[in-house]
């Protein structure tokens, strides 16, 4: 056995004969620890070090080579402040505003999905953005059935992910188009949800991810706040409405304390701005009005941090992970059942 | 103009009108108009300073509805001696459904059986007590979604604005910044005149100072309105506002939103001219469409009407022709129906011949078969008697010869 030196040098601890306990916060035989608090073995007693936690650092270089794709999509009605918000949470341009008020951009007599991508670029990782829109979402007078090009994409991306996967030669990297998560826009009425939330939701929860945000949150005092979330929380459990994250997918306790927490403070009213003022002798992102300014990354004014915190920097490849195996799985042995017995259609595409 | 010698006493005649108004009170009826959560009761409760819904009544928008509902509720009040009585005209339901199609007709129903209501109270023989329900005034609000008006509000307010009077609200305005309440505002002004949507519209007064005001209000419209019941110290005065974290709206300042200039123009400036207007053009166009449609000759378009009707003689010249038309369509229906008739019993004459053809061709034939039968049958009787006669003759010759022999033997008997 070769040793492989892991490129830091990490205490390494006695390896205990036994585990005679179990650390708190996790349970599993593994302890992926992104700390670096050094590769402890469970279950069977090393004898040295191998280098195998050095898993995780290849990892980290192959991501880091390849990049990877994101696709979220935003749905709610038009000024909810969509663009906005997807421009604030990822820090740039990538959404385009209708800055513009000459009304050329009328509101559509249909759904329109419309997709644009960006690459970003983070310490060394790149990532392959791309955001859809619906707009027309909701604006018309009849909303029956506006759902259903938006279902319509959402299936087609699948469809074709499926294609590609069932190819005989296929390619190393299959482009992923998949929704890997929906931002639902709920307007702030204060009130409740309104018919046409729970509608759409009802029918795209068991398809994508889910998670809605109140829209324009600066609306609604604090005391207004809590009690609108009560509210929505009942609805939607009232209605049998999952939205990411599932409870379903919990794999142990700690992702299910971390979850209900979330859960618990779902859904996140938001504040989008992309403006920048000074407050106190800091520049920060906001909206001025005539008696303060709104700041979008103070969690006492809004919980934009919360949202971003958990989409991005914990719960991103969770989306991705979820809509893989199990919104596309579902997608695939239904479609594959539907075919017929023939499991494998080798269809010769391309 | 004459200027008078003396002092005729003519000039009191105002505090005279003043003295007698003021007795009877005052009735006015606002109708609230908006999706629900944009907080319309918030801001009735905050324009009269009642807890018009309250807690323990607490407003349509809190339940829950699945179709558009037109609710009524009545408030008396009293300031300075005079006495309002107020009606307020919810529509809850309005605009929240999945298909909002049609949801204006509860209103427009709602409006025009006032309308009805009233007319029907004017052509009463007894007309004293002559409650007037109308709505004079209606809030339209507008969601703060920042961009324009939505197919729905379009909808709406073309169909009400020859109706009642609409005044156009942007609701819950503390969502905007200044600039973006600006740009919106100009952004519903220039799709309302797109549409050749009527709303209410200032008089124009010969006043100076009034017309300063009246512009300036103009400049603003639609209003932006924050409404709130909750009074919040700021700075140590007692102001009604709306607490967030990073400070307070205001509900009377001027520089926050235009909640003042609404219940001024509303209450304070306007509200005799709400009334005078819905009275004079509303509500007579109203009623000379509903007359003309009962009428047909024109005497009742002579009457004085507002500005928006056609003159009286357009009128007459537009039913003659109407009659005329309708004379003409009988005519030729009745021609139709004439021809019609006449094709149906030519028709039934040819079944009835044809009928008639049948039974006889029928008859022939029975008659033929029987005629055969009968030949047959004499045919038979025929050969029969043949051969019954050959037998006769047979007989007849057997008898013969047998007498014969009888009579040879007779004869040789007599030998012997």
């Amino acid at each position: 056995m070769s040793e492989i030196v892991p490129p830091e040098v990490r205490p390494k601890p006695v390896v205990p004969a036994k585990p005679s306990h179990v650390a708190p916060h996790s349970s599993g035989p593994f302890v992926p620890s992104p700390q670096g608090t050094g590769g402890e073995g469970r279950g069977s007693a090393l004898l040295g070090y191998i280098g195998i936690d050095t898993i995780i650092e290849q990892m980290r270089k192959k991501t880091m080579k390849t990049g990877f794709d994101f696709n979220i999509m935003v749905v709610g009605q038009s000024g909810l402040g969509k663009s906005t918000l997807v421009n604030t949470l990822f820090k740039s341009q990538v959404s385009r505003r209708t800055t513009s008020w000459s009304r050329d951009e009328k509101i559509p007599k249909t759904v329109e999905i419309k997709s644009v991508s960006h690459v970003i670029e983070e310490g060394g990782v790149k990532m392959k953005l791309t955001v859809i829109d619906t707009p027309g979402f909701g604006d018309q007078i009849n909303n029956e059935n506006c759902w259903e090009p938006i279902s319509k994409y959402i299936n087609e991306q699948y469809e074709k992910f499926l294609k590609e996967e069932v190819n005989i030669a296929r390619k190393k990297r299959i482009p992923d188009t998949r929704v890997h998560c929906c931002l639902y826009f709920i307007s702030p009425t204060g009130h409740s949800l309104r018919q046409l939330d729970i509608e759409f939701m009802k029918h795209l929860s068991r398809v994508v991810n889910i998670i809605p945000v109140i829209a324009k949150s600066d609306t609604l005092t604090l005391d207004e706040k809590t009690e609108f979330k009560q509210r929505v929380r009942k609805e939607l459990e009232a209605c049998g409405i999952e939205c990411y994250p599932q409870k379903e997918f919990d794999e142990d306790m700690e992702d299910k304390s971390d979850n209900d927490k979330i859960r618990e403070a779902m859904p996140f009213a938001v504040v989008g701005s992309d403006k920048e003022y000074q407050v106190n002798g800091k520049r920060v992102l906001g909206r001025k009005t005539a008696w303060g300014v709104v700041e979008v990354e103070n969690p006492n004014h809004c919980e934009f941090s919360l949202l971003r915190d958990f989409m991005i920097r914990s719960h991103l490849q969770d989306l991705k992970e979820v809509t893989h195996n199990i919104h596309y799985e579902t997608y695939r042995a239904k479609r594959l059942n539907d075919n017929g017995a023939s499991g494998g259609n080798r269809k010769n595409t391309d | 103009m004459k200027n008078l010698e003396g002092y005729v006493g003519f000039a009191n005649l105002p505090n005279q009108v003043y003295r007698k108004s003021v007795k009877r009170g005052f009735e006015f009826t606002l109708m609230v108009v908006g999706e629900s959560g944009l907080g319309k009761s918030t801001l009735i409760n905050s324009l009269f300073l009642t807890d018009l819904y309250s807690k323990d009544y607490p407003g349509p928008s809190q339940r829950i509805k699945k179709t558009v509902q037109v609710e009524q509720s009545k408030v008396l009040i009293k300031e300075g001696g005079v006495q309002l009585t107020l009606t307020i005209v919810d529509t809850p339901g309005f605009g929240d459904a999945v298909d909002n199609s049609n949801c204006w007709q509860p209103v427009i129903n709602y409006i025009d059986s006032k309308f009805e209501d009233f007319l029907n109270a004017e052509s009463r023989v007894n007309r004293r007590q002559m409650p007037d329900n109308r709505v004079h005034c209606c809030l339209y609000f507008i969601a703060p979604s920042g961009h324009g008006l939505k197919p729905l509000d379009i909808e709406f307010m073309k169909r009400l604005h020859d109706k009642v009077n609409v005044i156009p609200l942007i609701a819950k305005a503390d969502t905007l910044t200044p600039e973006e309440c600006q740009l919106f505002k100009k952004q519903i002004m220039k799709e309302i005149q797109e549409h050749k949507i009527k709303i209410y519209e200032f008089p124009d007064t010969e006043d100076d100072e009034d017309s300063k005001l009246i512009r300036k209000i103009k400049e603003k419209m639609p209003l932006a309105v924050v409404g709130s019941n909750v009074v919040i110290e700021v700075n140590g005065r007692k102001v009604r506002g709306r607490q967030y974290p990073w400070g307070v709206a205001e509900v009377e300042n001027g520089e926050h939103c235009d909640f003042t200039v609404l219940r001024n123009m509303l209450i304070r400036t306007h509200m005799q001219d709400l009334k005078d207007v819905t009275n004079n053009v509303h509500y007579e166009n109203y009623r000379s469409k509903k007359l003309a449609a009962v009428t047909c000759n024109g005497v009742d378009a002579t009457k004085n009407k507002g500005q928006l009707t056609k003159s009286p003689l357009a009128q007459m010249e537009e039913e003659r022709r109407e009659h005329v038309m309708k004379m003409k369509k009988m005519e030729t229906e009745m021609e139709q129906v004439f021809e019609m008739k006449v094709k149906e019993k030519k028709q039934k004459l040819k079944d009835s011949e044809a009928e008639l053809e049948r039974r006889h061709e029928q008859m022939k034939k029975n008659l033929e078969a029987q005629y055969k039968e009968l030949e047959e049958k004499r045919h038979q009787f025929e050969e029969e008697k043949a051969n019954w006669e050959t037998q006769q003759r047979i007989l007849e010759q057997q008898k013969l010869d047998a007498s014969k022999t009888m009579e040879k033997n007779k004869k040789k008997g007599k030998i012997f």
